[in-house]
């Protein structure tokens, strides 16, 4: 960053990014129509992103971006747009799990707050470990140089599943 | 003006002022492109077919256009009863928004953009994929069968050729770290740079492989922005109007504007990847003062030849009454063009000095400028003539070329190129 510049991680940014990304979430869990959530899940994707950017990490915003807003997205509304809405928003909940739910939501609010409340010790201040205009080429350097086997083994894995779902999806291959 | 005169874009300067008359004249810009674009093909298309295409609009119907805006925008905006109102509303804006946004990293110039970003490209990939999203939304919110079916294909030809774009342009990425340090880039104007500094266009890069990669990216934008021959997303003959069928007046026009928009910016990452960007040819081999002075000379001889053509038509109009009003059109838009030129001969010549007045950065920038146009506006004439020339693809071809024949020859292409860079080093 050139010396004199403002900076762009204002807390207006934090407040407004952080804010779509809750209001996002809850619409999520809220609305009805499936089609809907779908579209309030990709303004949440968008604004972490956002968050992504103040955090000086461009490359993971743009991939955030590229992967799950446009890719994964794509698909989840694919697949939506081929169920009958009407039936499904009239169909009754059956399932009784909700205790649960509320227990899980409790838990991790509690963490939350523990984080929230300890975090000056649990986690020590720190520099950027990553410069803004070399970002990305760390990145690379750390996935293909330093943990070269632990990226390779993902990457095999990821693999795997694909092979697998192909597999399980078509009787004839 | 403290900015004027940096050898920075206004978003790495941090100028928001600029930064504002940027986005407005290629707002501006694009729009006016949009409106050429939508002559240009109506013509170019007649006239492949033999036919004349708009001629009572204005002279030679270069009026149709804005005829054509003013209709559609006092047409009935139409919104199907079923429709999800919501969503059918917001549908183009996002295309709209999507195909917009990626403006903001185009390199028009060194410091002809609006920012420079250090992850330029995978923005520009990014933003535009979100584009799919505006199509999916409209074809499932007007609740009809035509438009759904329209949106799946779309989706499904979007999300398997953005694989094959992907894997071109990496391959182009990979050329850019052919250096001392070893470091390639994905910021726009650094890979331009790196064209420059390595004294080749990468499409003539390890011939013939970049230009494989680059004819896999042409292909995979055509059908990423929907375009004949891949535009079976609003295949006529089977689907009515595909996505847009239950859109109307001014909602319609906004997905045909992020169409075309969409397609000017597809454009520019060809141009930007492979062919040198915002350089004029041979920047390093003929950089000598008056090789730059006859380059220089390029637009004014350009707008000089348009206007040439526009009197010429104005001279050829029939001789009868009724065409005095329109070849006296004719001749004012071409005496336009003509002052048009010489303005920019004025300029030429007055900036023909590389020292750092005014003059000489307004030449440089204009030339910048003109170049870049210039190509992406040879791929715009593209575009027109693959819609004339081929017919539409099943499909089933469509998705075999894409997986079959697109994904393995590109991914050959990325690791064969890997290869030889590691050789050649």
């Amino acid at each position: 960053m050139t010396p004199g510049m403002a900076p762009v991680a204002t807390p207006f940014f934090f407040y407004l990014l952080s804010g779509l990304a809750v209001l996002g979430g809850v619409l999520v869990i809220t609305r009805r129509n499936a089609v809907h959530s779908a579209l309030a899940l990709i303004v949440t994707l968008l604004a972490v992103s956002g968050l992504y950017l103040m955090l000086y990490a461009p490359f993971v915003a743009g991939v955030q971006i590229i992967v799950y807003a446009g890719g994964i997205m794509v698909l989840f509304l694919f697949v939506i747009m081929l169920v009958n809405i009407e039936r499904t928003a009239k169909e009754r909940q059956f399932n009784r799990i909700w205790p649960a739910g509320v227990l899980a939501a409790v838990a991790l609010l509690g963490l939350f707050v523990s984080v929230y409340v300890k975090g000056k010790r649990l986690f020590p201040d720190s520099n950027l470990p990553l410069p803004e205009t070399s970002n990305t080429q760390q990145i690379g350097v750390m996935l293909y140089g330093n943990y070269m086997f632990s990226f390779e083994i993902a990457s095999l894995l990821l693999l795997v599943a694909i092979l697998g779902a192909v597999i399980m999806a078509k009787k004839r291959i | 003006m403290s900015y004027f005169g940096s050898q920075l874009s206004p978003g790495v300067a941090g100028n928001q002022l600029w930064a504002l008359i940027y986005i407005s004249i290629i707002f501006a810009g694009v729009s006016v492109a949009v409106m050429a674009m939508n002559w240009l093909e109506r013509k170019a298309l007649a006239h492949f077919q033999v036919r004349l295409g708009p001629m009572r609009v204005g002279p030679h119907g270069l009026l149709q256009p804005i005829a054509d805006a003013l209709k559609l925008l006092l047409k009935e905006d139409i919104i199907p009863a079923e429709a999800d109102q919501f969503v059918f509303w917001i549908a183009p804006l996002i295309g709209l928004l999507a195909s917009f946004t990626v403006y903001t990293v185009v390199p028009f110039g060194p410091s002809q953009a609006v920012s420079d970003m250090n992850i330029g490209i995978l923005f520009m990939l990014g933003v535009s994929s979100l584009g799919v999203l505006g199509i999916v939304m409209a074809g499932w919110a007007s609740n009809s069968h035509y438009p759904l079916i329209g949106a799946l294909r779309s989706s499904a030809q979007m999300v398997s050729y953005e694989v094959a774009m992907g894997l071109a342009v990496v391959s182009a990425i990979l050329m850019t770290s052919l250096n001392e340090s070893g470091t390639g880039t994905l910021s726009m104007i650094e890979i331009v740079r790196a064209q420059q500094q390595q004294g080749i266009w990468f499409i003539f890069k390890f011939f013939p492989l970049g230009l494989i990669a680059f004819v896999i990216f042409a292909i995979a934008m055509v059908a990423e922005t929907n375009r004949a021959p891949f535009d079976l997303a609003e295949a006529e003959s089977e689907l009515t109007a595909g996505f847009h069928t239950e859109y109307s007046g001014l909602r319609w026009s906004l997905f045909m504007l992020a169409e075309y928009a969409a397609m000017i910016a597809v454009s520019s990452i060809a141009v930007t990847l492979w062919l040198g960007g915002w350089m004029r040819p041979f920047p390093n081999a003929l950089s000598a003062p008056a090789w730059e002075f006859l380059f220089s000379l390029f637009p004014a001889l350009t707008f000089g030849g348009l206007a040439g053509i526009g009197f010429l038509g104005a001279a050829r109009m029939p001789s009868h009454s009724f065409f005095k009003i329109q070849r006296a059109g004719l001749a004012v838009f071409a005496a336009l063009l003509g002052l048009l030129a010489l303005l920019l001969l004025v300029i030429a010549i007055a900036g023909r000095n590389a020292d750092n007045s005014i003059a000489a950065r307004f030449r440089e920038g204009i030339d910048y400028v003109y170049w870049f146009v210039l190509k992406v506006a040879v791929f715009m004439y593209l575009f027109i003539w693959y819609r004339a020339t081929w017919p539409r693809y099943r499909f089933d071809q469509l998705m075999k070329i894409g997986w079959k024949v697109m994904l393995p020859i590109s991914l050959g292409v990325l690791i064969v190129t890997a290869i030889v860079g590691v050789i050649v080093k």
